[in-house]
């Protein structure tokens, strides 16, 4: 039964949208499962003490060079997609060899990886001709004819994202698993905690930390791809920066980055806070979800360090576990 | 032709350079902090600029005296800065470092909404204007000017602070090494508190001097934030002289940079080599390992 679980609810999820969830569920659904994708991508190599606040530079990569080539050349993503993906490996391994090699670790690595993501925003800004600077970008429509295009990757219908954008999910859990389960996360894990006695048996500390890097930075930049094709709209701060930096890092803290679905709770959890908020007190005070955002931020790393999810698991399994310390005290 | 351009270019450096001595000042007090408790305020930024709504308000709004708002401004962010140390940053103290960064991280998020929520996102001026002071073909910026010398002066205090004082020395001991100090008759929690205060008296401090220059609103802080990170980053966290340094080295690129091309691209050009010194010496430009 226990194991059947899963396999239930992701049915259930995979049903939701076809006994008629309406228009907006189904958004959030969607924005749910692709920044869940991105922060579970984030999280790859952030619960191994890699805390980056670069990943904005890969979400933006892999935004704008999908819709600068299908813009500029009529590139079609699916070409450009492994364009981003070759460039944001090169982006990935030239700051990651030298980190990892002089050992730049914990605030240095946060703050150098922070330089990244500023560089990615102003580069954008910069290069205003042709990506449209601040103002943003919208990729050419496709759909004059038909409702979709499958070249252009362009969908009118919510259903098809949806169903994408769940397989693309599915497939970073599926990594996350992959990851948990090989040799390679034991040799992180080690590390993580001491990165000298690490490398004194024998792990490649360098290369593990690349590949880690690596796959977390590529998913990411799948993620700012697929993110620009759907809202058929992006801007410099909404892909890349500092404060979409930021935004990943607590959607992941605020979940539980420890636990396989703790990054998609933590994506849930933020939107539903950000729209539940919005909804009750409207527009006028439109900064009122971030205020309470920020405090709840401070409060879980303060009050609850492993996330909602990976605290609730700790406490369900602190029951369980209460009872034979009991009878042994 | 060549003469003009010439001109223009000194200006640019000549400007680099009081921008350097006000970015010196933006990263002292994150240096001092950084040294002393081993935690960066990712969020040293935002109270700069509850330092500046707090100047605005008092000046503009309730028509204090410029000079009284400021000082006001500078006591508002040091108390602020004291009461982040004692609630948030006192419980993690003891968590992983990695712990102590976000937390600031998430008071910059809190602060920058609810800037927005109690200020509108409207850019606000306090409306006090100098004349350039014109010399030759060059013409400087008074604000500027008078941002170099109290940045500078400022920094000099701090130093005859830390060097000549009895609390400056304890801080100074403390930073060395924070587990002998109890032993000595020290109380850290103390100390901490007082240092505190000071970075943020030294953001406050930064606070009247932008408020001279730039517009206020509730995002100010992403554009001076990440830059004086780096600064310290470059000069080697909690190394007080080597982001002096590194300062000066940064506006230049910036200035420079931004004559030749477009200021984003004198911004990019300082960050990339930033990162490329950080490969060269990842303890800083000034730092010994």
């Amino acid at each position: 039964m226990m194991r059947a679980l899963p396999w239930i609810c992701l049915a259930a999820l995979a049903a939701a949208p076809l006994v008629g969830l309406g228009n907006y569920p189904l958004h959030m659904l969607i924005q749910v499962l692709l920044w869940g994708f991105v922060y579970t991508g984030w999280s790859i190599m952030g619960r191994l003490g890699l805390v980056s606040f670069g990943h904005g530079a890969f979400l933006g990569i892999g935004a704008y060079v999908v819709v600068m080539l299908w813009n500029a050349y009529g590139v079609s993503p699916w070409i450009g997609l492994p364009i981003a993906l070759a460039l944001t490996a090169v982006v990935a391994f030239v700051i990651g060899y030298p980190c990892f090699r002089f050992k730049i670790v914990g605030h240095y690595f946060a703050l150098v990886t922070l330089a990244l993501s500023e560089i990615a925003r102003m580069l954008i800004v910069a290069l205003r001709d042709h990506t449209g600077g601040s103002l943003g970008v919208t990729p050419k429509t496709a759909l004059t004819e038909s409702a979709y295009s499958l070249v252009a990757l362009q969908f009118s219908s919510k259903l098809v994202w949806f169903y994408i954008v769940l397989a693309v999910w599915l497939g970073g859990l599926w990594v996350w698993k992959k990851m948990d389960r090989s040799m390679a996360r034991l040799a992180l894990e080690a590390i993580s905690q001491e990165e000298d006695a690490a490398g004194s048996i024998g792990i490649n500390v360098t290369r593990l930390k690349l590949g880690v890097t690596l796959i977390s930075a590529l998913m990411t930049c799948v993620g700012g791809a697929l993110y620009a094709q759907y809202q058929a709209y992006v801007n410099p701060d909404s892909v890349a920066g500092i404060g979409i930096s930021l935004q990943m890092v607590f959607g992941v803290i605020a979940g539980g980055m420890y636990v396989r679905l703790g990054p998609t709770v933590g994506a849930a959890f933020t939107l539903l806070l950000a729209e539940s908020l919005r909804l009750m007190f409207g527009n006028s005070l439109h900064a009122l979800d971030s205020t309470i955002y920020g405090l709840m931020l401070v409060l879980f790393i303060i009050f609850m360090p492993k996330g909602i999810l990976g605290g609730a698991l700790e406490a369900v399994k602190g029951k369980k576990a209460a009872s034979p310390d009991v009878q042994r005290a | 032709m060549m003469q003009i351009f010439d001109v223009f270019l000194l200006e640019a450096v000549l400007n680099g350079l009081l921008l350097g001595g006000l970015l010196a000042l933006l990263s002292l007090g994150l240096n001092l902090v950084f040294g002393v408790i081993d935690v960066v305020w990712i969020c040293y930024a935002e109270l700069i600029m509850v330092g500046m709504y707090a100047i605005y308000y008092l000046y503009a709004v309730f028509g204090w005296p410029l000079l009284l708002a400021m000082a006001a401004g500078v006591l508002l962010v040091a108390a602020a800065g004291a009461a982040l140390h004692q609630f948030v940053i006192r419980p993690v103290l003891a968590a992983e470092p990695i712990n102590q960064l976000l937390v600031t991280g998430g008071v910059l998020f809190f602060l920058q909404a609810a800037a927005t929520l109690a200020f509108g996102i409207e850019f606000k001026n306090i409306g006090v204007s100098f004349p350039p002071i014109v010399v030759g073909d060059i013409s400087f910026s008074m604000p500027r000017l008078i941002s170099f010398g109290v940045a500078l002066a400022g920094m000099l205090a701090l130093y005859l602070f830390l060097k000549r004082s009895y609390l400056g020395t304890a801080i100074r001991a403390i930073s060395q090494d924070r587990g002998i100090m109890p032993l000595m008759g020290v109380n850290p929690h103390r100390i901490f508190i007082i240092t505190s205060a000071l970075g943020g008296g030294l953001a406050g401090l930064a606070a009247c001097l932008l408020v001279l220059q730039y517009d206020i609103h509730p995002a100010i802080g992403l554009s001076f934030g990440p830059i004086t990170f780096l600064i310290c980053v470059l000069g080697g966290l909690g190394n007080m002289a080597g982001g002096f340094v590194a300062a000066f080295i940064f506006a230049q690129f910036i200035s420079v940079g931004g004559f030749f091309l477009a200021v984003e691209w004198g911004y990019v050009i300082a960050f990339v080599f930033f990162i490329a010194v950080m490969f060269w010496r990842p303890q800083g430009i000034w730092g010994s390992k």
